[in-house]
């Protein structure tokens, strides 16, 4: 069975290569030191398993899982995070709290052993409550071809639905995120975005007007040139919003 | 009051509207005063020998209610023998009546405002003792640090494997450290030479933790070593310019400190890397250093002493410790 061990500091990597050592049947195909490394090492070795580090370079552990299509099993090795603990919680893919006993260590490894191929859900289920925490929401990672591009979240003009995704719109162009579009509304709430229409989420930052278009609707008009509908509902949440 | 004035002076030879007249000025000047008295005494209050100003206070007050009844009384009844020889034999009586009434009032209105004062001077303390409390926690749990000791005991138990011998190395240092955060007294000043011996203690551990990821260049002018600066003021941003260029970009990170004499000023310059297009927008000064800036607002009274700027995908922190006024500390 392969596994990838992604942390950026290389003592907290040796120390699971240590405990896994007893694992005859265990190989570790990559160590990496930050989540582009550990991207591009899921991809191209597709393991069963990874250890990963939360707080890493550029894009945390979540970070990095959000951008895989269908991650592997994750036991998560964190030294501090009230965040990341809270994620945890409720979903049981295991986490290890540095410094961790070889005891603790084999615990989780029973415990991946006994209850294998649960998997993809039980990741998803995790992402799904880490992307609550408010580490992560003043920024959205997206992938651009084969790069990784973070938005700042106050970059992003609006949101469009787009099927299984979202379309988020910055100055150079649109990317695609696998999410909802209620999740998006519900994070980026705090941040003066508002959904206006079941297809769009705008940020009220940028709108210079907003016009009566047919009966119940209206239409906005971005400081950007973009026109976006604004259905009856979504009018009464934008007034709610900007105190009209 | 000046109802029983009326019946006690009813026995009195005088007309009706003179007994009316006599207690209504009487006792309306007596109001007049009282209130004035109350008010004063709202917004000041004698500090010391409170009980002799009492009676000062109502002796000089009665003298002049007193003074002021008669003049107008006179004025009044000036053509009214009898009333004029009443009102002088009854003169001490009122006296007296009066000093008590205005010795009660002013004892009262004291009492009441004293009180009152205290009361708010409980409720000062109160609250300043809780902000106390609340700084010293927060104090505490930045000194703990709890991410990096985590981290560093992790470091710790991985070496101990391995390298036992430097795995207990770091375990001094570490201590070392720690012994540091806790001994150090945010008010004390320290030379430059011992705060840096504190870094390069810090730097240590850091690099046992990030291998050659982390670099450091330290350079400090000599006629910089012997100048002050607070103590624990520099390991933070120090700190903080690791974080920063550790979590935002990847490779190594190349951490500049730089110390030297400008004028009559200690500057310290850190510097690390970072990448422009995706650093979060400023907050403030942002990236953890507004607690350093209000530790030198609260030292020095200034908000410039910190600087903070971006050249290319380099991100520079500037910090001024004025040196002359530290003799006095």
């Amino acid at each position: 069975m392969n596994v990838i061990i992604i942390d950026d500091e290389p003592l907290a990597r040796s120390i699971v290569k240590e405990y896994l050592a007893n694992y005859a049947d265990i190989k570790i195909i990559a160590e990496c030191n930050d989540g582009f490394e550990g991207l591009k090492a899921i991809q191209q070795h597709e393991p069963e398993l990874i250890f990963l580090d939360i707080q890493m370079p550029k894009i945390n552990g979540f970070e990095m899982l959000e951008l895989i299509e269908n991650p592997p099993e994750v036991i998560f090795t964190t030294a501090f995070d009230e965040y990341a603990i809270k994620a945890f919680e409720s979903n049981a893919v295991d986490y290890l709290l540095k410094p961790f006993s070889k005891e603790r260590f084999d615990k989780a490894m029973q415990k991946y052993l006994s209850q294998q191929k649960v998997s993809a859900e039980k990741t998803e289920a995790v992402l799904e409550s880490a992307a609550q925490s408010p580490i992560q929401q003043n920024r959205v990672v997206v992938k651009d071809g084969s790069k990784i591009k973070i938005i700042p979240v106050s970059q992003i003009q609006y949101l469009e639905a787009a099927d299984d995704y979202v379309k988020i719109f910055i100055q150079e162009g649109s990317f695609l995120k696998k999410k909802t579009m209620s999740y998006f509304e519900d994070s980026l709430r705090a941040f003066h975005f508002v959904r206006v229409h079941r297809s769009y989420i705008v940020n009220t930052q940028l709108i210079t007007r907003i016009d009566a278009y047919e009966k119940d609707s209206h239409l906005l008009l971005l400081s950007t040139g973009a026109k976006l509908p604004v259905s009856k509902a979504g009018y009464a949440k934008l007034k709610d919003v900007l105190g009209i | 009051m000046s109802i029983i004035h009326l019946y006690i002076i009813m026995d009195e030879k005088l007309s009706m509207s003179e007994k009316i007249t006599d207690s209504i000025i009487n006792y309306g000047l007596l109001a007049c005063i009282s209130i004035l008295i109350t008010n004063n005494m709202r917004y000041y209050l004698p500090r010391s020998e409170k009980y002799f100003y009492v009676l000062i206070i109502s002796v000089a007050v009665t003298g002049i209610w007193l003074w002021v009844t008669k003049i107008t009384l006179d004025f009044i009844f000036r053509n009214d023998i009898n009333y004029i020889k009443y009102q002088y034999n009854t003169l001490g009586i009122r006296f007296g009546i009066s000093l008590f009434s205005f010795g009660c009032l002013t004892m009262i209105s004291l009492l009441w405002y004293t009180q009152e004062e205290q009361k708010r001077m409980n409720e000062h303390t109160e609250e300043a003792k809780q902000m106390a409390k609340d700084a010293e926690l927060y104090k505490l749990r930045q000194q703990l640090q709890p991410h990096f000791l985590f981290n560093s005991l992790n470091s710790i138990s991985a070496l101990t494997g391995t390298q036992p011998e430097k795995a207990r190395h770091m375990i001094f240092q570490l201590s070392e450290f720690l012994r540091g955060t806790l001994k150090k007294d945010e008010k004390q000043w320290n030379t430059l030479e011992e705060e840096m011996q504190y870094l390069e203690l810090y730097l240590e551990i850091e690099k046992v933790r990030f291998g050659h990821r982390l670099q450091t260049n330290i350079f400090c002018d000599e006629d910089a070593v012997l100048l002050q600066l607070p103590s624990m003021l520099l390991q933070p941003v120090v700190e903080n310019a690791i974080k920063f260029g550790l979590y935002d970009t990847t490779g190594e990170v190349l951490i500049k400190v730089e110390a030297k004499k400008e004028d009559d000023s200690l500057k310290v310059v850190v510097e690390n890397p970072f990448d422009p297009e995706t650093a979060q927008p400023l907050k403030g000064t942002g990236f953890g250093l507004a607690s350093i800036q209000r530790r030198l607002f609260l030292l020095f009274a200034r908000q410039d002493l910190l600087k903070t700027q971006k050249e290319d995908s380099r991100f520079i922190t500037t910090i001024l410790i004025p040196q002359k006024n530290n003799q006095s500390i």
